[in-house]
């Protein structure tokens, strides 16, 4: 079943146009992740599925039912916000049972719809405190009990992590995708953080400029990212782009990066798609796992290396990044903990270049 | 690198003198002392002093210039079984309440329709605000006027055609304190308006979109939700307005003069009476020291209230 449709939407507030035509489908049980950048879209198109605010054009259907121009609370959503939104004057039974209260649902089920969603949360003893008095972990997850007691057909979570500190939000970050493997209902999560996104999604909608640049599961949006910008805002740190020549030599196809035949990438999975390329310039693009020190240890297969300048190295403790210089361009590489190669030193770095991707430099869109 | 920079240890560094402390670094000190004691002094001096003085002299039988013969309690029992203070204190519940409840409701009313992001807000709030700026005196001349049954509103309507009209509360010995309430109502309320404007505008906006989809009616959501946020601003606008009330002096003066007869007199006119008119300056303190005393009967529970709710620690609300 279809959980929410949205069709050639499009939202202009005066003459800024926020959202230009977004089309989604999610199919019931899923959990979409709206992701990038401030202001490009995603909490508006969060908030007109809401209901909350206009499109200009287009339809909406939630759980096969058209709601355009239905007012929020007849749209079967609940919604978890930012701030949390709890009512400050209320206890947290309160701000429960206030919707139920607003739709007139007798008493008794109100108490035993408060007490099944407090201890699906473990928020018991907090029932009759208001939300000063609260930490920020408890009042979101007062802010979720207030959304869980609809029983909606449609979830719907705006950056509820981003108030949070860091360990906490790691937390409540498993504990919203424990809630969504307990309840199965269908979620759409709204987040600037890509990490949220790849560990959450069943399927990620990357977001910029008010359109969908890539609507797809987590491992194609990192492997195969239809553009530049996907490719970069996804990963962290993002993925190495090098303006590079695409030669031929023989059956191989390699990219030079750099001037001469020293720094040609072979590229051993070359497509049909990709030799059409051949003598003309072409975005690389490499993940930082996939460029690396050989230390010989690890059984590594003979491929392609590159010799490079380390211009700065970043010790994590669970990995040691490297800014290297190619050619003309600046690439993070990264490698096991214990590599210190010296700054300023060249050395020869190991590429894997089976998952590389090939951008056009003009459209930035994927070639292969 | 130049290494002349850094200074060695055991180098000489460039001579600086040593800060001693001289009596001239201690003149801004003292100075602070002197001006914040001054200040203290008169504050205290002033309030409390001639409060307590005042008080004395509510015991005695003073008439224009103080005297020091203590007559008791007189003049509180002569006041208690005085018509005109019977009357002021009627008086002073209608208008309090009147004008308190009044103000606030109106205010209140006033800063929702403001709140819901309409055009032309600042020219709005800035013409409810106005009559603020003017004094009770020109409030009360200008209603004086208004609600003048021979100039007046009255006037205007049956010169619109309806010769019948009568609007005459101003004369009217049981209306006429309303329509001191009115007029107060017209000057305070664009105050109440601002602070609870203010108040609303500091609350989350997300609150709005939680209570929409919560299905929250607009009066709900106001009358559970948003005036119950903002309630400390609905206390401390009450308790404005209270001291206001009870302070009111000039209002009536200009509007009514207290008539017709003593009809719209408040306790603040019958001390002026007693002080300056009579001559009879020991019923006048006493007056004004039962005034006092009704004040600090009703701020007295708000204080206490307050620090009760503080003890609880953490509460909002």
């Amino acid at each position: 079943m279809s959980a929410l449709s949205v069709e050639g939407l499009r939202v202009r507030f005066g003459s800024v146009e926020v959202l230009k035509s977004v089309d989604l489908a999610i199919e019931s049980g899923e959990f979409i992740v709206l992701v990038g950048p401030s202001g490009c879209g995603k909490s508006t198109l969060l908030n007109v599925i809401a209901g909350l605010e206009q499109a200009t054009e287009g339809r909406i259907e939630i759980g096969g039912r058209e709601v355009t121009g239905v007012p929020p609370k007849d749209r079967d959503i609940a919604m978890v916000f930012q701030t949390y939104a709890l009512y400050p004057a209320m206890t947290v039974r309160g701000n429960i049972t206030f919707g139920m209260e607003c739709r007139g649902v007798a008493k008794a089920e109100q108490q035993a719809a408060v007490a099944r969603v407090a201890k699906l949360l473990q928020i018991e003893h907090l029932l009759d405190r208001r939300p000063a008095q609260l930490s920020g972990g408890q009042r979101q997850r007062v802010a979720m009990g207030r959304a869980l007691v609809r029983d909606p057909v449609l979830f719907l979570f705006d950056e509820p992590l981003s108030n949070l500190d860091a360990k906490l939000r790691v937390e409540m970050r498993m504990e919203i995708k424990r809630l969504h493997q307990r309840i199965g209902t269908t979620m759409v999560y709204v987040t600037h953080d890509q990490v949220e996104a790849m560990t959450l999604a069943t399927r990620i909608a990357v977001m910029n400029g008010g359109h969908i640049q890539q609507f797809a599961d987590p491992q194609t949006i990192y492997d195969e990212p239809a553009n530049l910008f996907v490719a970069r805002f996804m990963g962290s740190p993002p993925m190495n782009a090098l303006p590079a020549k695409l030669v031929a030599s023989g059956s191989e196809i390699a990219a030079m990066v750099g001037p001469d035949a020293a720094t040609a990438v072979p590229l051993p999975n070359a497509t049909a798609a990709m030799k059409g390329w051949v003598g003309r310039e072409v975005v690389l693009g490499i993940r930082p796992e996939c460029i690396t020190l050989p230390d010989g240890k690890q059984d590594t297969r003979p491929g392609p290396s590159l010799p490079a300048t380390v211009e700065m190295i970043e010790p994590t403790g669970a990995e040691t990044m490297a800014l290297i210089r190619v050619g003309q361009s600046e690439v993070m590489a990264r490698m096991r903990p214990d590599a210190r190669p010296a700054v300023g030193s060249t050395a020869s770095f190991a590429i894997d270049t089976a998952k590389a991707c090939l951008f056009d430099p003009k459209t930035e869109s994927r070639i292969a | 690198m130049s290494e002349t920079a850094i200074t060695m240890p055991g180098q000489a560094r460039p001579a600086r003198p040593v800060p001693r402390r001289s009596w001239l670094s201690e003149i801004p000190d003292l100075l602070t002392r002197i001006v914040a004691g001054v200040i203290a002094t008169a504050a205290v001096g002033y309030v409390v002093g001639f409060t307590l003085w005042t008080v004395l002299i509510s015991f005695t039988d003073s008439t224009l210039l103080p005297e020091y013969n203590f007559v008791g309690f007189k003049h509180y029992w002569q006041l208690l079984n005085s018509r005109i203070w019977q009357v002021a204190y009627l008086n002073l519940t209608i208008y309090g309440l009147g004008f308190i409840l009044g103000a606030t409701g109106v205010g209140l009313l006033l800063a929702i329709l403001i709140d819901q992001k309409i055009r032309g807000e600042n020219v709005l709030r800035t013409i409810y605000l106005y009559p603020m700026a003017l004094s009770f005196v020109v409030t009360g001349t200008v209603w004086a006027w208004l609600l003048n049954p021979t100039i007046g509103v009255e006037q205007f309507v049956r010169g619109l055609g309806w010769t019948q009209f009568k609007f005459g509360w101003l004369v009217d010995r049981d209306l006429a304190i309303y329509c001191v309430v009115i007029a107060a109502i017209w000057q305070a309320s664009g105050f109440a308006m601002a602070l609870f404007l203010a108040g609303l505008r500091s609350l989350d906006g997300d609150l709005y979109k939680a209570a929409a989809i919560d299905g929250a009616s607009p009066a709900r959501m106001y009358l559970r939700i948003m005036v119950p946020a903002i309630w400390p601003i609905v206390v401390s606008v009450l308790v404005i307005l209270l001291q206001t009330a009870i302070k009111t002096y000039d209002l009536v003066r200009a509007l009514t003069a207290g008539g017709p007869g003593i009809a719209t007199t408040l306790p603040t006119n019958v001390v002026y009476d007693y002080m300056f008119q009579r001559g009879l300056m020991g019923a006048g303190s006493a007056a004004a020291v039962m005034l006092l005393l009704s004040l600090l009967i009703v701020l007295l529970p708000y204080a206490i209230f307050q620090r009760l709710r503080r003890g609880k620690g953490g509460g909002h609300g």
